[in-house]
């Protein structure tokens, strides 16, 4: 069981593809807690602690945030801006995880600061083993970034 | 020289030219007619004294007393211009002689014609004039006189140069009064030939030349001139016109047909987006139950679900391939050189990779560089050489081959391989996007490949077409 105490953020709408991405994380043995957001203000309201979330410690950091690009209020992108404009989670590894396999996505989310792009595969077989290299990289060989302060 | 010059020059030489000739004319036509005048005058003259004489001699002749009449000759001292005088006898012989200054022999009589009373001969600076005496109707002498015509030449020199300082001021007067019909003529024209040089110069047709307030043949070049321009500039304002009428006509096409495509984009991407979640849940939960509950399912229920996987993997597969066939109409073309042997090589090593037991022999023309797209050549060529792999498949050993060739005289590119082929009869249906040849099961394959290479072969403005028998193998060609 590969597990430390940092959680994962997982932005996605879909509850299918949230069962299914759970699925694929607990097929792989990733036993981080998974906080899913559904849209992208819950997603911004978790890592800046307003919201819903007003009064969590915005330090605590996810170990690295899953984000799809096509959400309700606040699209992917849009999340990933803001994201990289705060001082606290300017650093945290984000990888975008999403079924479009279009370039201009692909290059401004890279623009934006994505540290990986993945593209969800309809084989789910394909999806798990996408999913097992990224826990691998991003949970277990991913140094992270130092703590503030 | 005189072509050279401007008009209102010519004008003015002409104008002189022609008073100068006329006064020339009229001055000649004087001087000739004076001259002879004088001549008349002379010779009256001189016939009027050599009667005088010889009425005077007549007594003395009778009495052939040459001294009287040489007394009578010396009152010839009066008029200077005669050069000499001499009486004779009606038998030629000289009786009595006058002489203006040294004399020298009595000269020769010239002879009076028959039936006449006297004669007279004009040499170059002299004229002579004879006549007979005659007395009681009895010829009893003959007058000889010799003038000089220096008075005449007199005449003559002061005439000319009279008529010299007549044309000097005729000229003189012409060439100050020309500037009048400069003004009348040579003005509109040239100023005509200035408007002309503007409207060829800056192509400016709103420029109009002067009237000139006359009624001659120049106020009508001038009017039509101006007519002339008149329906240039209305011609050019309608060309202009209908120019910027088909300008705005083509930026609104430019800009539908880029809403069009706006929107075409956003739909290819709801496609790719929206499209593709379901297909994932499809597949995933289908794998789920299978792996969840294969104990509760009997072997064809785990069957239907795995045909459930494969639709839903196909469906995928179709839906990817149809953006791509979309994406290549889309987006700017970037031309750049393109070495097609280095692509196809490359290609072709990928191709063994996959499947390094089958035995494929590539041949690849070295060299072969065009111009275009790299992006989409790379994935016509893609296409064109995994078809080919695809398609000799199910032989045991194929080659595939790539290089250049030349039908009827047009340089063409072709990718040829050795394997199921098709049937020449439904060749036209090969590169229409979802046709296929043959089956999923024979071969799989979704029909787009086929039509991704044709768009991008005619958005380079190429053709593509393909030569094949079935099992026989096939050979696509295209040009650039």
């Amino acid at each position: 069981m590969i597990a430390n105490n940092k959680v994962i953020l997982l932005v996605e709408d879909n509850p299918d593809d949230e069962a299914l991405t759970l699925r694929a994380l607990k097929k792989n043995n990733i036993g981080n807690q998974v906080i899913v957001a559904r849209d992208g203000a819950e997603a911004l309201d978790y890592l800046f602690g307003t919201g819903e979330y007003s009064g969590r410690d915005v330090d605590l950091t996810p170990q690295v945030v899953l984000l799809d690009l096509k959400l309700p209020k606040i699209d992917g992108l849009q999340v990933l801006r803001q994201l990289r404009a705060n001082e606290v989670t300017k650093l945290l590894p984000v990888v975008i995880l999403t079924s479009s396999n279009e370039e201009r996505d692909r290059l401004a989310g890279y623009e934006l600061g994505a540290n990986s792009y993945v593209r969800k595969p309809v084989d789910f077989n394909e999806f798990i083993e996408a999913v097992r290299q990224l826990g691998l990289y991003w949970l277990i060989l991913n140094e992270q970034p130092p703590a503030r302060r | 020289m005189f072509r050279n010059f401007s008009i209102s020059r010519k004008l003015t030489w002409m104008n002189m030219l022609v008073s100068g000739a006329a006064l020339l004319l009229a001055c000649g036509a004087f001087i000739a007619y004076d001259v002879i005048s004088n001549r008349n005058g002379m010779i009256y003259n001189l016939s009027m004294q050599a009667q005088i004489v010889g009425f005077n001699s007549t007594s003395a002749l009778l009495f052939n007393d040459s001294h009287s009449a040489e007394n009578t000759l010396s009152g010839l001292q009066a008029w200077p211009n005669i050069v000499s005088a001499g009486i004779y006898t009606p038998d030629g012989r000289p009786f009595a002689m006058y002489r203006r200054g040294l004399g020298s022999q009595a000269p020769a009589l010239p002879p009076i014609p028959p039936g006449r009373v006297e004669t007279h001969q004009f040499k170059t600076s002299e004229v002579v004039l004879v006549r007979r005496i005659v007395f009681q109707n009895k010829p009893t002498g003959i007058v000889y006189i010799q003038s000089d015509l220096e008075g005449l030449k007199g005449r003559v020199l002061q005439y000319q140069v009279v008529a010299a300082i007549v044309l000097g001021t005729s000229l003189l007067a012409v060439f100050l009064i020309s500037p009048i019909f400069r003004r009348d003529i040579a003005e509109p024209i040239v100023h005509l030939a200035g408007v002309a040089r503007i409207v060829s110069r800056d192509k400016d047709y709103s420029v109009r030349a002067k009237p000139t307030g006359n009624n001659d043949e120049l106020s009508v070049l001038v009017d039509d001139f101006n007519g002339m321009l008149s329906q240039i500039q209305e011609r050019d304002e309608a060309l202009q016109r209908a120019h910027d009428e088909l300008e705005q006509r083509v930026e609104e096409r430019t800009n539908e047909l880029a809403t069009i495509n706006k929107e075409l984009e956003s739909f290819s991407y709801s496609i790719s987006h929206d499209l593709r979640a379901p297909l994932r849940s499809i597949d995933g939960f289908s794998q789920a139950l299978l792996e969840d509950y294969s104990g509760k399912l009997d072997p064809t229920a785990q069957e239907h679900l795995q045909r459930v996987r494969r639709a839903a993997q196909r469906m995928s597969v179709l839906i990817d391939d149809m953006l791509n066939l979309s994406r290549v109409n889309r987006g700017a073309m970037r031309r750049e050189k393109l070495d097609l042997s280095a692509v196809a090589n490359s290609i072709a090593a990928d191709l063994q990779e996959t499947e390094p037991d089958r035995r494929v022999e590539f041949v690849i023309e070295g060299g072969i560089h065009v111009v275009g797209d790299s992006r989409l050549l790379q994935a016509a060529m893609e296409n064109l050489l995994r078809n080919s792999w695809k398609y000799t498949s199910a032989h045991p050993s194929a080659r595939i081959e790539f290089g250049k060739s030349k039908q009827n005289g047009k340089h063409s590119f072709f990718v040829r391989d050795d394997g199921a082929g098709f049937d020449p009869r439904y060749a036209d249906r090969l590169f229409a996007a979802f046709q296929r040849l043959h089956s999923a099961s024979e071969f799989p394959g979704t029909g787009i490949g086929l039509a991704t290479v044709q768009r991008i072969i005619h958005r380079h403005g190429g053709e593509i077409w393909a030569e094949g028998a079935v099992e026989k193998g096939a050979t696509f060609y295209f040009t650039l």
